[in-house]
């Protein structure tokens, strides 16, 4: 039994320690907003915060999140309303919506080291994640706009 | 558009299937006023009005990103006058009988952009219908003429007395009142929601995680399957060798199934874990030796006999024959997989009196068919629940994973998730098929182009998936997008040959128009350029006949500062297609690097897809499908070794990313006619658009993609 903090909650999960720490929320905590896309580190659909940092969970042990804050998508915002989930829900930016869980992490840590974040800083946090509908014009429209909103409520 | 109307039986039979206690045709008691209002009002299989009131309404479409979540609401939000903030959805369960695609063989299917157009009038008169009822029962309550009552935002009003209930309210009455035979539909012109940038219902859970798609499904008791399948396309398991794999902690289960071996365990990881643990012997079976260049040799050698006529005006051997100018090409498409976000992913549980399938499939009667066939049930004892699904493009259409699913939980006798990795998503796709071209065109000594012929080799979709479809040896999903061609030329033949590569070929969004855009419109500009004319204004000159396509050409043009030096470096080409319904003309700026680099940087996108139901969804639509468009045109290849894919993931079937993205400016032409398809029109040009650029900028004329398998260099 390994001990994880999960959205500031603990869990015990019933996984062996080399399990990607993206099954561990799939499967063992029902946490599964983390998605899974392709299982190599390539689509950042499983994106998920280790003490803030957006790591892959797909290739992530769950031995390297022990004793770290597992942020999730499901914990990200109290009530659902960072200003990246506001601004995505604004801008219309889903279209499937699989990989937008993985995006949203992605563009919430960059926000978090970069509230103004220009083009340029957009597509270099943000290329590491794919979306086959094609939404990118709509995030980064959606990235400046939380920008906005969060520089708002400051 | 045909016009449908709504017969009272259909009606009836939806409502039934929709699950809720039905009251029409009892006695009407008429005028007698319900206090307490106890059931819910289900006037048609589309709609459930409770006392609360909320309207929910009961989508027969499938959700894979292009909002008919949102929009099948608004159609019948729209007639029903219904308020907005009040309506939830639910997804129909599987009853073709009802819900039905009339545009697609009454089969319960969501694909060929048909989704408005199959439901455009049906579903606004199963609100209009529901309305006139609520109209009718409240007057009844109220002792007054219908005619003097109006509908507007939730609620029927009787404005000589200002006496209003809420749709809530009369649910028990208009339960009672008889379904009107032929609803009145709204003018256009007093639309409120239809037409406007009406916010998507389905979206904000996809931006919390609560969201479920087929792979979220959780139940009681669930293991959760994968499986391998023979990387030979074809091939079987001839042995396995189990031990490795039931060695796993946490692998309950190792079965054969019909499509490989499938390894059922307590979580994801240790089905993975024990499923590299296996050992199979396979037995390749007759495609063993298959390989790219093999099949591209059988379908050149293919090409060297005569096909099956799709389209003949004229005569165009005779017309090229004597022709000032002659243009010839071979063009040449590679197979392409779908690579949806979400890998395929199915849940069943199959008992003794039934089996419920959860799953995001595109064709719920075939869900549920295909479990029948395998469980022995009868098909009313197969419930098919629809998920959200995590990208769809035609691969979810497809039976083979609910086929997998339903043969391991009746196997291990316990509910069932199966879920494929990323590699067996890409190695065992239904692949769009790879196909050769052969063109030639004639220009008379004016530089008018005279003669067109184009002869079609590659494997036929229809052939495994849908028989039928095929008419007098051609699969029109081959020719569409080349036997349409919509220019003026006097002398056209177009031909086809069906030619099975062994290779598994399917619906990939946009169909035979993903590549036949590519190469008709591709060689017009090759035809342009030998006529030494500018390649809008040839197509402008051929399109005098084809107002709609014109139209929205120019409006691209326009928009895009066609004659008009582009920013330095950079290059314009110009494509135009019509597919289901809609034309949608592109206009790419590209610039080439001295290393040959290609960068998209702007797409100026036009289109005429009839009366618009949400602008916001057809831009949304457009944007992706020219992402998913130009992923396939820059890079995207499915290639084969050994009979089997050698593509596995994202890097060697690297899709677009964000800091690859142009700027795409959509433009939707104003249009008061019937609605045409908006999922999948946006995908034809863009190659094309791209291609001719490549062109503009160094001359280097490509006939084959993707395109990064061409040196370029700018000129």
């Amino acid at each position: 039994m390994a001990t994880l903090n999960v959205n500031q909650r603990e869990y015990t999960a019933n996984a062996r320690p080399d399990t990607p720490l993206l099954w561990v929320l799939r499967d063992s905590l029902g946490l599964t907003g983390t998605k899974y896309g392709c299982g190599m580190a390539l689509c950042g659909a499983c994106t998920v915060h280790l003490d803030g940092e957006p790591v892959r969970s797909c290739v992530t042990p769950l031995s390297a999140a022990q004793g770290r804050a597992v942020t999730t998508i499901e914990g990200l915002a109290p009530s659902s309303d960072h200003p990246v989930q506001r601004a995505w829900v604004q801008e219309e930016v889903a279209q499937c919506g699989y990989c937008q869980p993985g995006q949203i992490m992605s563009a919430a840590a960059l926000l978090a080291r970069t509230p103004t974040p220009s083009d340029a800083d957009i597509d270099a946090a943000m290329a590491g994640n794919l979306c086959r509908c094609g939404t990118y014009q709509r995030i980064r429209r959606a990235i400046h706009a939380a920008a906005k909103l969060a520089g708002g409520t400051r | 558009m045909k016009t449908t109307r709504l017969s009272r039986r259909v009606f009836l039979k939806g409502a039934v299937v929709a699950g809720a206690g039905l009251t029409m045709g009892f006695d009407l008691a008429g005028g007698r006023r319900a206090l307490a209002q106890t059931e819910p009002f289900v006037p048609n299989a589309w709609i459930r009005i409770t006392p609360d009131d909320i309207v929910t309404v009961i989508v027969g479409k499938s959700d894979m990103g292009q909002g008919v979540l949102t929009s099948m609401p608004m159609l019948i939000a729209e007639e029903l006058e219904a308020d907005w903030s009040k309506i939830r959805t639910e997804q129909a369960p599987a009853a073709p009988q009802v819900y039905g695609n009339p545009a697609i063989g009454g089969m319960q299917l969501t694909g060929g952009s048909t989704s408005v157009r199959s439901s455009w009038l049906t579903l606004r008169q199963a609100g209009a219908a529901a309305k006139e009822m609520l109209v009718e029962a409240a007057a009844r309550q109220w002792g007054v003429d219908p005619a003097a009552c109006t509908a507007e935002n939730g609620a029927v009003l009787h404005p000589p007395t200002g006496r209003r209930l809420t749709y809530g309210q009369l649910t028990d009455t208009a339960a009672r009142v008889p379904v009107p035979p032929n609803p009145k539909l709204k003018d256009p012109k007093n639309f409120k929601l239809i037409g406007k940038r009406v916010k998507r219902l389905e979206n904000p859970p996809k931006v919390d995680g609560s969201a479920i798609y087929g792979i979220d499904v959780k139940m009681a008791g669930m293991l959760i399957a994968t499986v391998v399948r023979c990387p030979v396309f074809g091939g079987k398991a001839k042995s396995f060798d189990a031990s490795g794999a039931q060695a796993v902690a946490g692998v309950r289960h190792v079965v054969p199934i019909s499509s490989g071996i499938a390894v059922v365990a307590d979580a994801y990881w240790p089905a993975k874990l024990g499923r590299d643990a296996l050992v199979i012997e396979w037995d390749e079976g007759p495609n063993a030796g298959l390989s790219t260049a093999g099949i591209r040799a059988m379908l050149e050698a293919a090409a060297k006999q005569p096909g099956r006529v799709a389209r003949q005006e004229g005569d165009a051997a005779t017309a090229l024959a004597a022709a000032a100018r002659r243009v010839e090409a071979v063009y040449e498409v590679p197979f392409l997989a779908h690579a949806t976000m979400e890998p395929m992913s199915c849940t069943a549980s199959v008992r003794a009196d039934g089996a419920d399938v959860w799953t995001g499939t595109q064709w719920q009667d075939g869900t549920q068919k295909v479990t029948a066939s395998i469980t022995g049930l009868p098909l009313e004892a197969i419930k098919v629940h629809t998920t959200l699904l995590g990208g769809g493009f035609g691969r979810r259409f497809e039976q083979d994973f609910v086929t997998e699913t339903v043969e391991i939980a009746k196997a291990v006798s316990a509910p069932v998730k199966l879920v494929w990795s990323r590699e067996d998503d890409m190695r065992h796709d239904f692949y769009r098929p790879a196909t050769y071209n052969a063109l030639a065109a004639g220009i008379d000594a004016q530089g008018r182009p005279l003669a067109w012929s184009h002869r079609i080799v590659g494997p036929s979709i229809a052939a495994r998936a849908f028989p039928p479809l095929i008419r007098d040896g051609i699969d029109p999903t081959s020719v569409e997008g080349a036997a349409n061609i919509p220019y003026a030329i006097p002398n056209i033949h177009v031909e086809a040959i069906m030619k099975d590569t062994g290779v598994p070929v399917g619906f990939w969004r946009s169909v035979g128009s993903s590549q036949n855009a590519f190469i008709t419109e591709c060689f017009l500009d090759e035809v342009a350029a030998a006529a030494g004319r500018d390649p809008y204004e040839l197509r402008r000159a051929l399109l005098t006949k084809s107002p709609r396509h014109l139209t929205v050409l120019e409006l691209a043009a326009a928009q895009a500062g066609w004659g008009k030096p582009p920013a330095p470096g950079r290059a314009r080409g110009i494509a135009v297609a019509e597919s289901f319904g809609s034309v949608v003309a592109d206009v790419a700026e590209v610039s080439v690097s001295s290393e040959g680099e290609v960068r998209v940087h702007r797409v100026v996108c036009a289109v005429d897809c009839g009366l618009v139901v949400n602008p916001d969804t057809v831009e949304a639509q457009m944007e992706g499908a020219t992402v998913y468009g130009l992923t396939a045109a820059l890079r995207g290849a499915i290639t084969i070794a050994g009979g089997h894919v050698e593509q596995s993931n994202f890097h060697d079937y690297p899709l677009l990313r964000i800091n690859e993205m142009p700027t795409v400016e959509v433009h939707i032409l104003p249009s008061a006619e019937a609605p045409g398809g908006v999922g999948e029109p946006g995908t034809p040009p863009i190659a094309p658009a791209v291609v001719n650029a490549i062109f503009a900028a160094t001359g280097t004329r490509i006939r084959s993609l993707p395109i990064s398998t061409h040196e370029l260099r700018r000129v």
